[in-house]
């Protein structure tokens, strides 16, 4: 391990970013602590203010719109484009230059993420940039602010944790790990977000969470962030006196958040105004979001149980503010239509995301999740991983017969919108029902979370912990991924030709880890690309290397962005095929990384994935 | 022949004989002809020499300059997050208390926040203000006020009426060196 005085974490949120640190040498145990670095950027022209956090927009103004000068920050005289608060702000105004969820393209398998296509809405004019670049940019930033205020301490030469969804395929985790290095990180680990909030409660409980859990414990982490919503379980063993941590299962790559929900009731209060006379701008819809989100958060929250409306101020955008404001409600039968009910029903334990068929039109935007209801995703997750723990020592006899779903015992939720105590009360309420029709008793809520800031915490006491101090979350990979290879059934004229899916690399793979695949020998064409298409699964625990699939339910296998290599032609003559073994390793960041070795000779060439957005159109062709 | 000429010269070296003798001959048509410079003459020989007059009282210390920039970025951000110079430059006249009310919903909750991001701002006191308190001798007339009955000597007691509110960290935004601070909102165009 490196000497780097401080772990950094740093989370690189869909809407916002932060970045934690721990002071390596001050800490000592479960007593440590995790400051949070206020980062300045741009509030207004010229000027620089420090926040906790940095919203994730790019801004890229035109070349006229702002004084010489105004783009200063204090690593910076001079800049040409504006990352955090101003972004947004300008970006509200003028949306055709602002680059905004750049985390959901980086990992949207139908577009070409190293491509400039954002701000995708944009006009020619305007110089485009990669989701890659983006990201960049976002982390660029926040070492630039480190090194500022560190200047002993290079952010380059600190240990630093970067967060991803846990439900990031390899394609998107190498692009962060990517993104990160271009923006001059050193040692680099990635880390799934569900599990740096339970990191950051650990660290906040001070050593007391070790009363709070007990062996046999499965924890589910419920973490709705402003453009995503993740799921973990982790199971709670105790091996020789100590309690162990193992992450079990993660859910579905889900694109939906809290910024949906403050949108989706916006639009509602804008519906209510329009058939009054009223319509509203882009301005003035930005004004009307940020109103509604503080409405439903006062309604929502601690004591407003009592109220039966908020009243919501739009500002006139002319310098009469009383003569142009306008003046609106946002009632409890709203909210609780539009919030509770819609995003957090109440529905039973075989509930099931509705998915409409897809329009026979390309989808340029981003693909958004079709069913809403965030209650409905977590019923299908927890019947999906019914089975997580049933080999997991010690749960053997945990795991009711007749269960139709996994039990929780203790759920611990993230995310700022579980700051309505309503919607966490919900979502607590949906679990510990359908646990009751289970016949199971009711989970436990862990409370105490920091619910802006804790992954960032949390990231930045994971580079502690891998110091080997405190306690780890074991589980390393949380799919078991194939790769399709044609079967030897006689084609049939006018069918595809059945394949059948290779296991290349098993369940729970730690960093640092390798998995050879010896059975099956592949054919590679010297000097042309050659293409496997991808496949996950967060179910079939149970496949080693080599296991090799006829047939698999449709819910069990995803396919992922293809998988390709192109051997070189150096030695070799064109067109010449060379048998290779395929070879899986987990690096020490976290990627997951293929490679192709020929059966003689000690070569390896690196298996890479498509990011080009090729495999969505192939499928609409089909 | 000036006064000046009176002060032992600047070195403090003894003066030579040529020296002394130009002085004396300067003095005697000095002394003669100046009855002011006389009368000085008089005092050196008498003893050590006496100010003529009393010193000058100090100068008041300047009053401070307050920073006009810092004021200005008040200003605009007041005018960014709460719209206080639109609120504060509208007539009141022409509109009824809902429609002010409404506005000042934005004006309360904007000025709320602008207060709560760049400053920490405390209690002076922390007793409930209408309880009585006794101030000791010696007490910060800066911190507290003495009101109504001010006789007699410390310490003081009396009813708390304003708790009093201090500033224990300032977070003013920085500003590029080109920035000019008095514009406080640009006017806005939209293609």
């Amino acid at each position: 391990m490196s000497s780097s005085r401080y772990a950094i974490g740093i989370d690189l949120g869909t809407t916002h970013s932060a970045l934690a640190y721990v002071d390596i040498a001050a800490s000592d145990g479960d007593g440590i602590g995790v400051e949070v670095m206020a980062v300045p950027q741009l509030s207004a022209p010229g000027t620089v203010e420090a926040q906790p956090l940095l919203p994730s927009f790019l801004y890229l103004p035109h070349a006229e719109e702002l004084a010489p000068g105004e783009l200063a920050l204090p690593w910076s005289s001079e800049g040409r484009d504006v990352v955090g608060e101003l972004a947004r702000s300008r970006g509200a105004t003028t949306p055709i230059r602002l680059v905004s969820s750049a985390k959901s393209w980086l990992c949207h398998p139908g577009v070409d993420r190293r491509a400039a296509i954002l701000p995708h809405d944009a006009p020619a004019e305007v110089a485009r940039v990669s989701p890659l670049e983006v990201s960049t940019r976002y982390i660029e930033h926040l070492r630039r602010a480190w090194d500022q205020a560190h200047p002993e301490a290079p952010f380059a030469e600190q240990d630093l944790t970067v967060t991803i969804p846990a439900s990031f395929d390899p394609a998107a985790r190498e692009l962060t790990v990517e993104a990160a290095r271009a923006a001059g990180c050193g040692n680099l680990t990635l880390l799934e977000e569900p599990q740096a909030a339970l990191y950051s409660w650990i660290q906040a409980s001070g050593g007391a969470w070790r009363k709070q859990v007990r062996p046999g414990d499965i924890l589910l982490v419920v973490d709705v962030g402003g453009g995503t919503s993740d799921f973990s379980l982790i199971a709670v063993l105790e091996r020789d006196g100590n309690l162990e941590l193992h992450r079990v299962a993660v859910g579905d790559h889900i694109l939906l958040g809290g910024d949906n929900m403050d949108l989706a009731l916006a639009h509602g209060v804008a519906r209510k105004l329009a058939t009054a006379g009223t319509t509203l701008d882009a301005w003035q819809m930005r004004a009307l979001t940020y109103g509604c989100r503080s409405a439903k958060e006062r309604l929502l929250g601690k004591g407003g149980e009592g109220r039966d409306a908020e009243p919501i101020v739009v500002p006139s955008r002319g310098s009469k503010l009383i003569k142009g404001s306008i003046r609106t409600e946002l009632t409890r039968d709203e909210v609780a239509a539009t919030i509770v009910e819609g995003f957090f029903p109440q529905v039973d334990a075989a509930a099931r995301p509705l998915s409409r068929v897809r329009a026979g039109l390309a989808q340029l935007g981003l693909p958004y999740a079709q069913d809403a209801a965030v209650t409905r995703h977590l019923a299908a997750f927890l019947g999906r991983q019914r089975g997580a723990v049933a080999e997991l020592e010690g749960f053997a006899d945990k795991v009711a017969s007749g269960a139709s779903f996994i039990h929780p015992t203790a759920v611990l939720l993230n995310g700022g919108v579980f700051k309505s105590d309503a919607l966490a009360e919900r979502t607590l309420a949906s679990v510990n029902g359908w646990l009751a029709a289970d016949g199971a008793a009711p989970a436990r809520l862990l409370a105490g979370a920091d619910l802006d800031l804790a992954v960032a915490r949390g990231a930045a006491y994971y580079g502690h912990v891998r110091r080997g101090q405190g306690v780890r979350i074991r589980g390393g990979t949380a799919f078991v991924y194939y790769i399709a290879v044609e079967s030897t059934m006689p084609a049939v004229p006018g069918i595809e030709p059945p394949v059948q899916a290779l296991c290349v690399a098993p369940f729970g793979m730690e960093e640092g880890t390798e998995a050879e695949v010896p059975e099956l020998v592949l054919g590679l064409v010297v000097g042309e690309p050659v293409s496997f298409r991808f496949f996950a699964s967060s179910v079939r625990r149970q496949d080693l290397v080599g296991t090799l699939l006829d047939v698999w339910g449709s819910d069990e296998l995803q396919e992922l962005d293809a998988i390709s290599a192109t051997l070189p032609p150096a030695g070799r003559r064109a067109g010449d095929v060379v048998p290779v073994r395929l070879h899986a390793r987990v690096t020490e960041a976290g990627t997951l990384e293929i490679e192709a070795l020929p059966l003689t000779g000690s070569e390896r060439w690196k298996v890479e994935y498509d990011v080009r957005g090729e495999r969505q159109e192939t499928a609409e062709e089909a | 022949m000036n006064p000046q000429d009176l002060k032992p010269s600047d070195s403090g070296k003894p003066l030579s004989l040529l020296q002394r003798l130009s002085l004396a001959f300067g003095a005697f048509f000095g002394v003669l002809g100046d009855p002011a410079l006389a009368a000085r003459f008089d005092a050196v020989r008498r003893g050590p020499m006496v100010a003529p007059t009393a010193p000058p009282a100090p100068p008041p210390p300047p009053l401070k300059e307050a920073s006009p920039d810092a004021a200005l970025q008040l200003l605009a951000l007041l005018q960014r997050d709460a719209r206080l110079i639109d609120f504060v430059g509208e007539e009141l006249d022409a509109y009824d208390d809902a429609q002010i009310g409404a506005a000042a919903r934005v004006v309360h909750e904007g000025c709320a926040r602008v207060l709560r991001e760049h400053f920490s701002i405390v209690p002076v006191r922390s007793e409930a203000e209408g309880s009585r308190i006794t101030l000791a001798a010696g007490f910060d007339a800066a911190l507290v006020r003495l009101t109504g009955n001010v006789v007699g000597q410390a310490p003081f007691t009396g009813s708390l009426s304003h708790r009093g509110w201090r500033v224990t960290e300032v977070r003013l935004p920085k500003l590029a060196e080109r920035h000019d601070a008095r514009v406080l909102a640009p006017a806005e165009v939209e293609l």
